[in-house]
């Protein structure tokens, strides 16, 4: 361990991973709640646009393709908040015109496809010290807001409505929330990579959704998780000689994969806390009569292939013609 | 004595998509009455509700909160609106999270909570009866349960007008009686309440007066009591519902 941070390189390449491993996941919380999981893999693509016009214009490529991905960000959200890009095909087409492009361009520059590839899946012999000035820097002004600004970008991603009830000034915040994706995107290129950064928006957000309660605690979690991931793979892909994107990805899809019987367990210790509690909202209202099914082997679930149908406060399932809620250890009928 | 006026709505034009959707709608709520918004299915009424909290542009009349009009009104923090259940994204977030959210318009960015939007946030949930359930995620409650959050969000902000978008739809008979005497405490606090209906159910107690639109026009304007029910046509709002037709209503949604 002690030889790898001895190695100038790799010590730009962890700070940068550190970075984006707190970016990614604390901008990909607002866009997972806004359901715009896949908002981060589009920009990713508009990026490699930018880095195709950097190689051509002999410039360094992070700058060049923050502004190309940033201004590609405003006009994807302008054109959602006019209502004008409620088809997906307004947007496919400006991502893969960017995903085009980028190749083209490089192309032309006479570089390779190898050289995009550090791009697309991160590469960390490449984080130069420019490079590491400017990740700390735009790193600072993506976190700042997304941390500061948690309570209001938190109402506006989950009740748009209501939040400009209160004022708010509703499409700046959502602006606010696209530029801070575009950025934190094409800073991750280093490390995660173009293609995979979504990957990191959104894996460690699912995951932390399993383990913790609350939107906030959700957030702190999942920047736990990225820096943890981000850390490590990058690490460990100096060892495995492998593109530090793939093994960051990775590492987080075993923590969500951890994650998931975990919020089974957890779910289960709560349905036997929260238990009385139900009883007793439901004896103020209406006395039902309390019929078990009998024996009955099937576990029910979402997705179990029984209709499921909401009644009051519980969710009854349609079973060769009546209907089973889950009560403790069996099934009433309803 | 007039009352002191909340809402003023005059001459209210709203077209969605080019097709007129309210047309030449005059509304009002003074201080410390509760007004019900009803009409069927598409005669307007959330329309109105969009229009007059600024969500939707008007194409043509003046709307006026607290005196101010539309356009100049900053006082937000002086409304309390209750979306309809079915629009909040269901989240992670916990029951005293989506409250906290009612305090947005007394906050400034970047400052952190104070100890009054704390208290504020408890207050609010100690009226709705759910200050137990604070940690919760709303998504594990019930449609009543939820509806009560949804309050206390609109009261989080101390509110001086009331705005709730078919609080009772989808929550059970019991529970809309709880809803009911929520309301009614609150009004009789000095809050004025408009309230968008589909039924009227167990809130015809503390209904003062009601607007009722059909396709977009209001059809009448004054106590519920004197609704007939020749004048909603086929719509019945009037009267006791029963429980069998309140249930099918429910399956349809």
């Amino acid at each position: 361990m002690s030889e790898l941070l001895g190695y100038p390189f790799m010590q730009r390449a962890l700070i940068a991973a550190l970075l984006t491993g707190l970016m990614a996941p604390a901008i990909g919380t607002y866009i997972v709640q806004r359901r715009l999981s896949l908002l981060g893999d589009g920009l990713g693509h508009v990026a490699i646009a930018g880095i195709g016009l950097a190689l051509v214009a002999r410039q360094a490529p992070i700058p060049v393709a923050v502004v190309v991905c940033v201004l590609g960000a405003v006009l994807v959200e302008v054109l959602r908040q006019q209502g004008k890009a409620t088809g997906d095909v307004g947007l496919a087409i400006l991502f893969y015109g960017g995903l085009a492009a980028g190749v083209l361009m490089s192309g032309i520059a006479g570089a390779g496809a190898g050289t995009l590839a550090q791009y697309l899946f991160g590469s960390l012999t490449t984080v130069t010290r420019a490079d590491l000035v400017l990740v700390g820097v735009l790193a600072l002004l993506v976190l700042v807001p997304a941390i500061g600004l948690a309570p209001q970008l938190f109402a506006v991603s989950t009740d748009e409505d209501f939040a400009r009830v209160q004022g708010l000034p509703v499409r700046f915040y959502n602006l606010l929330i696209v530029t801070l994706a575009a950025v934190t995107v094409t800073l991750a290129m280093r490390t995660v990579g173009l293609l995979l950064v979504s990957a990191l928006m959104v894996v460690p957000v699912a995951a932390a959704h399993n383990l913790v309660r609350g939107f906030f605690n959700m957030l702190g979690c999942a920047m736990a998780i990225g820096v943890v991931v981000s850390l490590a793979g990058a690490a460990g892909s100096y060892y495995a000689d492998t593109a530090p994107g793939a093994l960051i990805v990775v590492l987080a899809i075993v923590v969500f994969a951890v994650s998931w019987p975990a919020s089974v367990l957890r779910d289960r210790w709560r349905r036997r806390l929260e238990l009385p509690e139900l009883a007793e909202t439901a004896e103020e209202e209406l006395a039902v009569p309390h019929v078990a099914a009998g024996t009955h082997p099937h576990v029910h679930g979402p997705g179990c292939g029984h209709r499921e149908v909401q009644h009051g406060d519980h969710t009854d399932f349609i079973h060769e013609g009546h209907l089973h809620a889950q009560h403790a250890d069996h099934y009433d009928e309803h | 004595m007039p009352l002191t006026e909340v809402l003023a709505v005059q001459d209210l034009t709203v077209e969605l998509g080019g097709l007129p959707v309210l047309r030449r709608i005059d509304l009002r709520v003074g201080q410390g009455e509760t007004v019900a918004l009803m009409g069927g299915n598409g005669s307007g009424k959330s329309t109105l509700v969009r229009a007059l909290l600024r969500l939707i542009p008007a194409e043509r009349g003046t709307i006026r909160l607290f005196g101010t009009p539309l356009a100049d009104f900053r006082d937000w923090s002086r409304i309390g609106y209750v979306p309809q259940r079915s629009t909040v994204t269901q989240s992670a977030a916990t029951v005293r999270e989506v409250v906290a959210a009612g305090r947005l318009a007394r906050r400034m960015p970047f400052v952190p909570k104070r100890a009054a939007d704390r208290q504020a946030v408890a207050e609010a949930l100690n009226a709705v009866g759910m200050a137990d359930r604070a940690g919760s995620e709303l998504s594990r409650l019930s449609g009543g349960q939820q509806q009560r959050v949804l309050i206390a969000r609109a009261l989080a902000s101390e509110a001086d007008l009331l705005v709730l978008d078919e609080p009772t739809a989808g929550v059970d008979l019991a529970h809309q009686r709880i809803l009911a005497g929520l309301i009614e405490g609150l009004v009789g606090a000095g809050r004025s309440a408009l309230i968008v209906l589909h039924e009227v159910g167990p809130l015809r107690e503390l209904i003062d007066r009601a607007t009722v639109l059909q396709e977009g026009r209001v059809i009448h304007d004054g106590p519920l009591g004197e609704l007939s029910e020749l004048r909603l046509g086929r719509h019945e709002h009037e009267g006791a519902v029963t429980d069998d037709r309140w249930l099918e209503g429910t399956v349809e949604r």
